[in-house]
């Protein structure tokens, strides 16, 4: 029993620890800003933090693979431009039903998601060049299907369920952790996990061990696609609006909070859960800030400050063991 | 008692603890001008650290003892100060620039310049000059680097170093990846580098080497200097017991095993202007030798074998039934496995545990639902780890903290797991040391009881001597012989591979 608890802390110590540094940074910040530690404000950062956090989790599971997707932050827009003209039926979009406007924005994403895995795998084309390409090719979709206006007049019942809240936790935010439960749960449990991990660490390896990479990287890039999908559903809910220019740098934010969770560029390594801490680290700072009524931009240099600490920190622990 | 300066280099006591590790204990040095002088010692017996600080890159313990060069007491930090010590290192993987020339190379950081441009016209006459030094006049200063030959790339960063004056080489394992007769070009160019009155240190696993090019020979354990002496008072195996601390008895291991029925047959395997003619049979418990130069298509061969590069006619047979085999996958379905010569970058996925890597290929064999059995997954590991005495301390360790010999115990582990009954092996011994060595030929012994078969490469003649039944010889992509190891000789095996 005592073996079990060692062996779980030594297999998980870097995130133990991280949570611990969370929970103490929440104690000195409940300490100095009256309104941080209320129930109103977990349930803000909770629901502030849900649509990065899908995000991320995508982001995390592409950069496990060695790669990187630039375009989640346009598929967000995208996806929010496509959800609300399906429930509006804006600019000649057939009308839906809440359940096939998602089908319908899923299959339209999970294409996209597909054509960045065909490009890096078939064509040869670097992961960091093929999500550019998706990036610009998204945002411009995004912007086209729109007319660059923001679609408004979403129905009741789809915006609702983002007010909605379940055990005293914001919907969105269960909805974060259902995917990360489950993502969680497909890297550490099941083949297509740990293939993942494999092609990460070394591509070769993975090729001569038997592992499709074909079939992989197609997956790969199709789940963060149809993840980033449903962030930006998440989001259309959350502003009763599909907006083409939302999203901007969201990629930089996921990529910041899966590296400060302790997932490497090198590939191979990292985890949901700790890409979670990390996403928590950057919503608790941006929170604080916005209590204490700290200009945003200084918010920016803080969360550039912490990543280029966090990861210098994870360099230090490397080098010692 | 000999004097203190006929030695040009003299380390006196050196220890260097690193956290939770004494990795050199009191370890002293000597070095003679125009001297080759052997290292030898198992992975971990604290070569590299010594090396290391000699050359400025670690640092040792404080106030345990001193380093002398001409007798007198020096500082070393980094490895500029190394060099103006007078002191350069040729490494295994060599710190290049392979786009660049050879001049730029040579010269790289203090290129010649009028008013700040490179003077290229310049740099390539000073070059030039360099080379002769080295008596490789044949070697343009002009062409990229990455153009030239293993044992000429070596010659280069020989030339760089004498052009800093510098009279102290070390080579660390400088022939890991050279064929026998690269290998003899790099002896032929060191013997000359010691008439010029050069002092080299000479690291390698390869302990013919060592007595075909050492005058003296240091061996390390446990990070202790065990002794040192001339190669002449010494036997191969006077200096494995001093590196492994007991009896090894003979370096190969072998037992008489009776086959049993073909499993593979391969009949014109061709592979786009790579492989041509190539044809053998393989029987259960036999162990079938490769032998070629460097640039033969070994690797090409087992790699279309395994499905890597696809066949472009010939038959392979897999148990008298005509397989076609386009992926590794299918390979590996029909009972084929792969153990490849980069552990690193082919053999095991480091970032990962050993329950991952031993359990990587069973699991896309088995058809469960896409889910992994970790309890399951975690019973076979430790039984690994067990049966093949993998010396970790968790089945959750990552790869890349395990010892090259254990990693590569990893790899036979995921091939056993997957049930593989055709084991190519392609150079599996490179880089491992003599202990661990003859853990893995029994470990093949092991599996050829059990009735599988193995391919072996190897470009180390004694090996494939030591361990297989019969050897084929490549040459330039064709097989130009199948003979019983019993027949075979060392020149017989090189004339083929030449012809």
């Amino acid at each position: 029993m005592i073996d079990d608890i060692k062996s779980f802390y030594w297999r998980h110590a870097q995130r133990i620890t991280f949570f611990v540094i969370l929970v103490l940074l929440w104690f000195l910040f409940s300490l100095f800003i009256p309104r941080f530690f209320s129930y109103a404000n977990f349930f803000n950062l909770a629901r502030r933090t849900a649509v990065v956090g899908v995000v991320s989790v995508g982001m995390t599971i592409v950069l496990i693979s060695q790669g990187v997707d630039l375009s989640v932050g346009s598929y967000v827009a995208l996806s929010g431009v496509l959800i609300g003209s399906f429930l509006t039926g804006a600019r000649g979009f057939p009308e839906l039903s809440i359940p096939l406007a998602i089908l319908a924005t899923f299959l339209i994403l999970g294409f996209l998601g597909f054509i960045v895995g065909f490009a890096i795998n078939d064509l040869k084309v670097p992961s960091f060049v093929a999500g550019l390409g998706m990036m610009s090719i998204a945002r411009g979709l995004a912007m086209v299907l729109s007319g660059g206006r923001i679609i408004t007049g979403l129905p009741v019942e789809f915006t609702g369920f983002a007010r909605m809240e379940f055990l005293g936790l914001p919907s969105l935010f269960i909805v974060l952790l259902v995917i990360m439960f489950g993502s969680s749960f497909m890297m550490n449990r099941t083949k297509f996990g740990r293939n993942v991990y494999t092609i990460g660490s070394s591509k070769e390896v993975a090729l001569l061990s038997g592992i499709n990479l074909r079939w992989n990287y197609y997956a790969i890039y199709i789940i963060n696609a149809l993840l980033s999908a449903i962030a930006g559903i998440m989001l259309a809910a959350r502003l009763s609006s599909g907006i083409p220019s939302e999203g901007v740098m969201m990629e930089l934010d996921a990529i910041a909070a899966a590296i400060i969770g302790g997932t490497g560029l090198a590939g191979g390594e990292g985890s949901i859960y700790g890409t979670m801490l990390g996403a928590l680290l950057i919503g608790s700072l941006q929170n604080a800030g916005n209590l204490m009524g700290l200009d945003p931009f200084y918010l920016q240099i803080a969360t550039g400050l912490v990543i280029i600490v966090a990861v210098a920190l994870d360099q230090l622990r490397r080098q010692q063991s | 008692m000999e004097e203190n300066n006929e030695y040009r280099i003299t380390m006196e006591n050196i220890s260097k603890t690193f956290p939770g590790v004494k990795a050199l204990d009191n370890v002293s040095l000597k070095v003679k001008a125009g001297e080759v002088h052997g290292l030898v010692g198992e992975n971990g017996a604290g070569k590299s650290t010594l090396i290391k600080i000699l050359m400025g890159a670690h640092k040792k313990d404080p106030g345990s003892g001193d380093i002398k060069i001409e007798g007198k007491k020096v500082n070393i930090n980094n490895p500029l100060q190394a060099i103006e010590h007078g002191m350069a290192a040729v490494y295994q993987h060599m710190k290049i620039a392979p786009e660049l020339t050879v001049a730029e190379n040579i010269f790289l950081g203090r290129q010649p310049r009028n008013n700040g441009i490179i003077n290229w016209k310049k740099m390539n006459e000073m070059a030039r000059e360099v080379l002769e030094e080295v008596n490789m006049e044949n070697i343009d200063p002009r062409v990229e680097l990455r153009s030239l030959s293993n044992v000429n790339k070596r010659m280069v960063a020989i030339a760089k170093a004498l052009s800093q004056d510098v009279n102290i080489i070390i080579f660390d394992e400088p022939t890991a990846q050279l064929a026998e007769e690269e290998t003899e070009e790099l002896h032929r160019h060191i013997k000359d580098l010691k008439d010029k009155d050069i002092s080299i240190i000479y690291i390698s696993h390869r302990l013919d080497e060592v007595f075909n090019i050492c005058d003296r020979v240091s061996v390390l354990r446990d990070g202790k200097l065990v002794m040192t002496d001339r190669v002449e008072n010494l036997t191969e195996n006077d200096l494995i017991t001093h590196m492994v601390g007991r009896e090894v008895g003979d370096l190969y291991y072998k037992e008489e095993i009776e086959f049993g029925d073909v499993v593979l047959e391969v009949k014109d395997l061709e592979v786009e202007s790579k492989i041509e003619n190539v044809s053998f049979q393989l029987r259960e418990g036999e162990v079938l030798g490769v032998f070629g130069l460097v640039g033969a298509g070994r690797t090409e061969m087992v790699k279309s074998l395994f499905g890597v590069h696809s066949a472009d006619s010939g038959l392979i047979k897999i148990n008298g039934k005509e397989v076609k085999i386009n992926s590794p996958l299918q390979a590996i379905k029909s009972g084929m496995a792969f153990i490849p010569e980069d552990r690193h970058t082919e053999g095991v996925a480091l970032t990962q545990d050993i329950v991952d890597n031993s359990n990587l290929v069973r699991s896309l064999l088995q058809a469960n639902y896409g889910l992994l059995n970790a309890r399951e997954e975690q019973k076979i590991a430790e039984e690994n780890v067990e049966d093949l005495d993998i010396r970790t301390p968790s089945i959750f360790q990552k790869l890349r903290y395990l010892s090259g010999g254990n990693q590569q115990k990893v790899v036979v582990a995921k091939w056993i797991n997957a049930n593989s009954k055709i084991i190519l092996m392609d150079e599996p011994t490179v880089g491992i040391d003599v202990g661990a060595k003859k853990e893995i030929y029994k470990l093949m012994a092991e599996l050829l009881k059990q009735g599988k078969a193995i391919i072996f490469i190897s470009s180390y003649i004694p090996e494939l001597l030591g361990i297989c039944d019969k050897i084929m010889t490549l040459s330039e992509g064709r097989m130009t012989s199948v003979m019983k190891t019993s027949e075979a000789t060392q020149e017989e095996l090189l004339y083929y591979a030449t012809r």
